[in-house]
């Protein structure tokens, strides 16, 4: 990163990183001398995890190890596809497809890659990648080395049916988003610690309690003003530092309001502090609260019509900040949806999208709206710890929450009531005290609507 | 709660009456279930303290457990229920059916009928579940010997209570989830447990509103609960008392046959009302037509028992305590994949259920406005049929270009989307600016290169397509478990049957 930062904080940020990804190199090399066959990276949100799965494929590959790089979306693997070829010129790069595929501009784009749908049609690639569905099908074959990127949201099923292909592993994931999840409702496999709806690396972790569990100290993503709350909130044991100090991302708005509203407020708060809170009047709502979604637009519009511009290392003389850059988080598809549809013409760039399908994404400025507004009860799905970490750990500037007034309210009133079961370990952060954790953060920085 | 079933309990509580929110029945109705009350002791896990049992309204037989704390009186109840229950099973084995095997396979057979049992509530199913997993492993000889009968019930009781997870399965089912299924109360869903209340919001006595017989139905006096809890207040005041007149020493054989009538007694008066409501249930869910891939799912049913008669007379040894890390994996695909299948059938077969998905965006209907049935596609090597029609629609469908959707009324036609665009302004000024869905069609149209008649939608038809499928998805392949790998501990231990199989923590 920049060179030229203040010696205390951000040049050991760096030096924390980098001797952080010393280490996980140096373990996947003395692995086999451990009588150990995996290691696992916790990473928290924006730590670099992509670039590591690239880094340690290009070094394993270049050490004649073949490798077999498993992500969990068509569009994960394209991305880690397109850093490949771009991080190691010349190394061939398999891409293994299921037959519905259409190879994108940024994979084609390499001549080092080739796309098939068999892993005989590949031979000679030092380095193959797909998602975990499409290495499910391959028969045969056997890889010394596994990278398994995305590992907390890719269920233990699937690393059931993928494990036979290869001899060492190294789990890539953040454990504080979501837990991967299953359409049926069933408990009788509660407590096995071979439970087929827990994550990957819970599993493997259960039964291989001897492993290294290492983990990325950094977040370049996130701003020195959300990296303490989202540590505190997300990560209570481990904590995380920002990579960036104090004033070096900013955001700054080009025009002044005229007259001042609540949204040109909750802007300005957002821009100066990094987050906000759009606090509407108390009501118990449906699920897609035309306000809210209302609410959400106007601001996300408003950062526009101010002309923001965004200040960072990346850009120290400044971007103006575009749709593309901005996107609205929700719980449930159905209020993204919503979201989507009251965008007028001029903002259709925005991305409005749910927790699930925003993780591993990137933005400048994020709109929340927050999984509990409006809501009469606090049910598991909208407590969890992992939703709520999504949605506010995407921005690089800032973040405004949209909520109905009285979440505190319903937190107290709807403590976690989940049934304790044997041999389950406690999972950490506990979703209501996450949330509890949010909201008193975010109670300081509070705009309420007219 | 889909918005959908939220304004059917909202309009439930306004009209003080349940609303149906299907327009067909989605569960299979046996011309002879087997209605099965089960009560347990408060404070002992799953101790049986009675059953009422049977296939006849009028004819229902009550076991009790007069000491349910005994270990040998327990199991001398489950050696009397077996031989209720498992003659009930095996009762179907006098018929068989042929199965025509289709795509080169033989013809096969199975039992042309199945047993289903019927409860009151989930939790039931968990007695069930719990009773089954505490008999099936016991043995008819060594020490604590118990009758024959009991691993065989064992067995079939966790079958059944297995085969109640599979999405769409009958072989057994709780009252209130079926009835649930296609009224919408104007309670909650957790209130909905209560069979009493929720048959009071389906169908009220004559005088009374929904809500009326609902709030009565919370009466633990008039409607004691349907089990396998009792009532506490019943527990204290009565039951106690009872069972310790039943634990006199065996010399005073009247006063025990006293105090054990006066125990039948009171459990018989526990049970009957929730009789007669089980009864009343399956009366209300008969009353409605079944849906069309109602009798497919039980033919699915009917194969799953016959399998598991066969399996039992091969001397198989009981379903294992837990699953193994591959057929835990294994049944989860399996139960996804039926997941899935159960969805698409319901929305196929009743419009109602298809309306929750044409509002969330994953369905929608409208007529067909443009259609080119002869078009041909020639970009292979070999022309292909492929029609494109255009569909306009009010809805507002979440539907990706590219996607493959399906009509419930075609459902051998793949239908992939081309374009979604909005339609020509309509004459009629409407509520929301209609789209028109382009579709290209594959398939049901016959080996021709034109299309057999009535095989492509013609202008002016009414057609609903939704990116459900209920087509048949290929299983996952999984490890053999001999191979289970490292991450998932290794492959386990084969089974040896042994005396400790029956012993549980709570036993």
């Amino acid at each position: 990163m920049t060179a030229a930062g203040p010696a205390t904080g951000h040049v050991s940020a760096a030096e924390l990183a980098a001797a952080a990804v010393a280490d996980v190199l140096a373990d996947l090399a003395d692995l086999h001398s451990r009588g150990q066959r995996a290691v696992v990276v916790d990473s928290p949100p924006g730590a670099g995890k992509s670039a590591l799965v690239v880094r340690a494929a290009a070094e394993l590959a270049s050490a004649g190890q073949p490798v077999m790089v498993v992500a969990q979306t068509n569009g994960q693997v394209d991305d880690l596809v397109d850093r490949l070829a771009t991080a190691a010129r010349g190394m061939a790069i398999g891409r293994i497809s299921g037959q519905e595929y259409q190879p994108v501009p940024r994979v084609t784009r390499h001549a080092g890659v080739s796309v098939a749908h068999r892993v005989r049609d590949l031979a000679g690639c030092p380095v193959m990648v797909g998602t975990a569905a499409k290495w499910a099908t391959v028969g045969d074959g056997s890889w010394p080395w596994a990278i398994i990127d995305e590992a907390y949201q890719m269920r233990s099923d699937m690393l059931l049916r993928i494990a036979g292909r290869f001899d060492r592993g190294l789990f890539v994931g953040d454990p504080g988003q979501l837990d991967p999840f299953s359409t049926v409702e069933i408990d009788r496999w509660t407590g096995l610690t071979w439970d087929p709806m827990q994550s990957a690396v819970a599993v493997l972790l259960r039964n291989n309690s001897d492993l290294a569990v290492r983990r990325l100290p950094v977040s370049w993503r996130l701003p020195d003003s959300a990296a303490p709350v989202i540590a505190e909130a997300f990560y209570p044991f481990t904590g995380f530092l920002a990579g960036t100090g104090p004033g070096e991302r900013r955001l700054e708005l080009a025009t002044r309001a005229l007259g001042t509203g609540p949204v040109d407020e909750a802007v300005q708060t957002a821009a100066a502090s990094g987050w906000a809170l759009y606090e509407l009047p108390a009501r118990q709502t449906v699920r897609t609260d035309g306000d809210a979604v209302a609410a959400c637009v106007a601001l996300a519009g408003r950062f526009l019509e101010r002309g923001a511009i965004a200040y960072s290392e990346q850009a120290p003389g400044g971007t103006p900040l575009t749709a593309g850059r901005i996107a609205i988080g929700t719980a449930h598809r159905d209020q993204a949806r919503a979201v989507r549809e009251a965008l007028p013409p001029g903002l259709d760039g925005i991305t409005a999208d749910t927790a699930n399908r925003l993780q591993g994404r990137e933005y400048d400025v994020v709109i929340v709206l927050h999984p509990l507004s409006g809501r009469r009860d606090a049910t598991a799905f909208h407590l969890e710890a992992g939703r709520l970490c999504v949605l506010t750990s995407r921005h690089r500037h800032a973040c405004v929450v949209v909520a109905r007034a009285g979440i505190p309210e319903l937190l107290d009133a709807h403590p976690s009531t989940e049934q304790v079961h044997l041999n389950v370990p406690a999972k950490f952060p506990d979703g209501w005290e996450a949330n509890q954790a949010v909201m008193a953060h975010l109670e300081r920085l509070r705009v309420r609507a007219l | 709660m889909t918005t959908l079933t939220s304004l059917a309990r909202a309009q439930a509580v306004a009209t003080g009456m349940a609303q149906p929110v299907c327009t067909v029945r989605h569960v299979h109705v046996s011309d002879r279930p087997l209605v099965l009350i089960p009560l347990a002791l408060a404070g002992e896990a799953n101790a049986p303290l009675a059953a009422m049992v049977g296939d006849d309204p009028l004819a229902g037989r009550l076991l009790v457990v007069s000491q349910p704390r005994n270990r040998d009186r327990r199991f001398a109840f489950a050696a009397e229920f077996a031989d209720i229950v498992v003659s009930y099973i095996e009762g179907y084995y006098s018929s068989v059916q042929t199965v025509p095997g289709g795509r080169g396979q033989e013809d096969r057979t199975r039992f042309a009928d199945a047993p289903q049992v019927l409860v009151p509530n989930p939790a039931c199913i968990g007695f069930v579940r719990l009773l089954g997993r505490s008999t099936r492993f016991r043995r008819p000889s060594g020490e604590y010997a118990v009758d024959p009968a009991v691993p065989v019930l064992g067995r079939w009781l966790s079958f059944l209570a297995e085969r109640a997870e599979h999405p769409g399965s009958c072989l057994l089912l709780a009252a209130t989830d079926a009835v649930a299924l296609h009224w919408a109360s104007g309670q909650s869903p957790v209130e909905d447990l209560n069979l009493a209340a929720l048959m009071g919001w389906v169908s009220p006595p004559a005088g009374m509103t929904g809500a009326e017989a609902a709030a009565a139905g919370e009466d633990p006096v008039t409607w004691p609960p349907a089990g396998p809890a009792t009532d506490p207040t019943f527990d204290n005041e009565v039951l106690a008392r009872l069972i310790a007149a039943c634990d006199l020493p065996d010399d005073d054989a009247r006063a025990r046959n006293r105090a054990e009538s006066a125990l039948q007694a009171a459990l018989a008066a526990q049970v009957a009302p929730t009789w007669r409501l089980m009864w009343q249930a399956i009366g209300l869910l008969r009353g409605m037509p079944p849906g069309s891939r109602v009798a497919a799912r039980w033919d699915a049913d009917k194969d799953a028992f016959t399998s598991y008669a066969g399996y039992l007379r091969d001397d198989g040894p009981p379903q294992p305590r837990r699953d193994s890390a591959v057929a835990a994996a294994r049944r989860l695909n399996w139960l996804e994949r039926a997941q899935a299948s159960y969805a698409a059938q319901r929305a196929f077969d009743d419009s109602l259920v298809m309306a929750e998905y044409r509002l969330s965006g994953e369905a929608f209907a409208g007529t067909v406005t443009a259609a080119e049935p002869d078009r041909l596609d020639s970009s292979g090597k070999r022309r292909k049929l492929r029609p494109l029609i255009t569909v306009v629609t009010e809805d507002s469908p979440r539907i990706d270009q590219g996607a493959t959707l399906v009509s419930p009324s075609r459902p051998s036609q793949q239908a992939r989307v081309i374009s979604v665009s909005a339609a020509p302004v309509q004459p009629v000024p409407a509520a929301r600016r209609p789209l028109a869905v382009v579709l290209e069609l594959a398939g049901g149209m016959g080996r021709a290169l034109t299309p057999e008649s009535g095989s492509v939608p013609e202008p002016g038809e009414w057609l609903c397509y939704t990116t459900l499928t209920d087509s048949y998805q290929p299983q996952g392949s999984f490890p053999d478990r001999a191979e289970t790998p490292w991450t998932h501990g290794g492959p386990p231990p084969d089974y040896v049957p042994a005396d400790e199989d029956a012993s549980e923590a709570w036993s």
